[in-house]
């Protein structure tokens, strides 16, 4: 409840100026994704952790774009869809046209992008529950469509993809050939990490702009907003479609480091789930994905050692969250704020 | 009478046998402030959606500046300068009064929105003028006091106020207000009656009202057209409407009867 006393300055302003401790915390975090996390791993000797948090990087880029369709006033449950084509988008052309990885993964994100066109035109006419079913059944659908078609092999598969090779501009070499690295487990932490950071950058300007304000006044009411002139039809569109292209990026990673794709690569739990990261991070803060990815994906993991109770005890846990804090983990800022 | 700046020529609305609007006609002059009026359910908010294009007549059509609007989606009949207002509820409730305004200039804006992603001069240009317009808006409906409320604390005639200014902040031509003076009281509608006034003096819009409070009606409209079970069944001065026997009729036995005599 800043607002009351600053009146000069546009709402528009005051998300993208960067005071001095906005420039501390984004440096403080640039530093602990690229610095400090690499050098506790190398001191540690823990190298699994870079597979737990390069899947957390990938996992908010993909719950960026869920997050970004609530912020439309959509709940989207069918991100999984959109990360199983980009998926298999990267790996046919990979395997079947030779083409780089490094073309392949905004590939991914286009077909992603143009497919949700078609599909959205339709689907986001629906508001609320219906919108969600529908979402929640596209990853069944898209699971079944690669089960059948003969592009995508089947159950059997897509395996074998190779690593990605060397990303080159006029001869320069701006990343190495991953199959040559000693460690290619780090360099796709990094690559995942890079990603996650422009994802989040792009979703801060998007939210900071114009065209966030427009997706606000159609998430609180959408005869109001067309009646001041906005393209409701169109602006939804184009939100989805940045949604998927997230998914779709965020999916193509994935089978790069597995290197291999099949139906059920991703299903409905994990379009579930990247709708869960947003709420449990808050939906009203852009970084909420990121925070809410990272505590239920390590979260989950740390529960392991409750053996067969892990699963009961992280569901109550996340109901005990979603009645405490209904706004989700960064909503405690806030509160924090207006005690003052 | 000048030219007509908006006709409502023969609009027919049915849904499946029911007929909400039937054949209504009628011409709306430049800076003209006309009260359509009628019993509950006569048909008033269907023709003002239709206006407004968030409804498109069955048959029959809607003319303004010489083309056809009726039919065309609610933001491009806001483009080209027919604007409605909604009741109370119909707000962006978790921004501020002042965001309420400034989004709402979305109409204004010159930069694309691709523009507005990278912040672009033109954006820039935009936001500044849009800020601008905002505070002159503010200023005009007296809203300083409360321009950084987050709308949902409005009381009632707060949000009527901001829904006007929505409204004006598209820069319209002709602006519907719906309801403007419902459960007001004496005080508050007189205020209101005098901003409606100003509206068409002061910034030169054609001001269409839908509309209960017969006294205020009475007071603030050039003409009014009456409509009952969906067909229009008067139209004319105040003074015509007071004594057309078929209002008084369709009035009489109504809730309550009085059309401000």
């Amino acid at each position: 409840m800043t607002a009351r006393t600053v009146s000069t300055e546009t709402p528009q302003n005051k998300g993208t100026i960067m005071t001095p401790l906005r420039l501390i915390g984004v440096g403080a975090y640039l530093l602990g994704v690229f610095v400090l996390v690499p050098a506790f791993i190398a001191l540690t000797g823990r190298w699994d952790f870079y597979y737990t948090l390069t899947s957390v990087a990938l996992l908010s880029v993909g719950a960026a774009g869920v997050w970004l369709t609530f912020y439309i006033g959509r709940i989207n449950i069918g991100q999984g869809a959109y990360a199983l084509v980009g998926g298999y988008v990267s790996a046919i052309l990979v395997m079947k046209a030779g083409v780089s990885f490094w073309a392949t993964l905004p590939l991914a994100g286009i077909a992603c992008a143009a497919v949700s066109v078609v599909i959205g035109l339709p689907i986001l006419r629906l508001r609320g529950v219906y919108f969600a079913m529908v979402t929640l059944v596209l990853t069944e659908v898209a699971r079944l469509t690669a089960l059948a078609l003969p592009v995508t092999n089947g159950a059997k598969g897509i395996t074998s993809i190779p690593l990605p090779g060397e990303l080159s501009i006029l001869g320069l070499t701006i990343v190495p050939d991953f199959a040559s690295l000693a460690n290619p487990k780090l360099a796709f932490y990094l690559l995942a990490a890079v990603l996650m950071v422009l994802t989040y950058f792009v979703l801060w300007r998007i939210v900071n702009s114009r065209l966030g304000h427009l997706c606000r006044s159609l998430q609180q009411n959408e005869e109001l907003a067309a009646s001041i002139g906005v393209n409701t039809a169109m602006l939804r569109v184009l939100a989805y479609s940045i949604s998927s292209f997230f998914g779709g990026i965020a999916g193509a990673m994935f089978v790069a480091i597995s290197q291999s794709i099949y139906p059920s690569s991703f299903v409905v739990t994990d379009s579930v789930n990247f709708m869960l990261y947003c709420f449990l991070g808050g939906l009203g803060y852009v970084f909420g994905p990121m925070l809410g990815t990272f505590l239920l994906y390590f979260g989950w993991d740390l529960l392991s050692v409750a053996k067969q109770y892990q699963l009961l005890i992280y569901s109550g846990a996340m109901i005990a969250l979603m009645l405490v804090l209904p706004n989700g983990v960064l909503s405690l800022l806030d509160r924090k704020e207006t005690r003052k | 009478m000048t030219a007509p700046i908006l006709q409502i020529k023969g609009v027919t609305k049915r849904y499946g046998g029911l007929t909400a609007n039937s054949d209504i006609s009628f011409d709306v002059a430049p800076q003209e402030i006309l009260s359509v009026i009628g019993p509950n359910g006569a048909g008033k908010s269907t023709l003002f959606k239709q206006i407004a294009g968030f409804v498109t007549p069955t048959t029959g059509e809607v003319i303004y500046k010489g083309s056809r609007i009726s039919g065309l989606p609610p933001h491009k009949v806001a483009r080209l300068g027919v604007v409605r207002t909604f009741q109370e509820t119909t707000i962006f409730r978790s921004m501020t009064v002042r965001e309420n305004i400034i989004v709402a200039h979305h109409l204004r804006s010159r930069a694309s929105l691709l523009g507005f992603f990278l912040g672009s001069a033109a954006a820039r240009a935009d936001e500044a003028d849009f800020a601008r317009s905002a505070d002159d808006i503010i200023d005009f409906l007296g809203l300083q006091p409360i321009r950084n409320e987050m709308a949902s604390n409005l009381p009632q005639g707060h949000l009527r106020a901001l829904g006007m200014a929505i409204g004006l902040a598209t820069n319209p031509e002709v602006i519907l207000l719906d309801e403007p003076f419902a459960g007001m009281n004496h005080d508050e509608t007189m205020r209101m009656v005098n901003l409606v006034r100003r509206l068409r003096d002061e910034r030169g819009l054609t001001v269409l009202l839908v509309e209960h409070d017969m006294p205020a009606v009475m007071k603030i409209s050039d003409r009014i057209v009456c409509i009952n079970f969906g067909e229009k069944i008067a139209e004319g001065t105040p003074l015509e409407i007071q004594s057309n026997p078929r209002v008084i009729e369709a009035y009489l036995g109504s809730e309550d009867a009085a059309i401000g005599m």
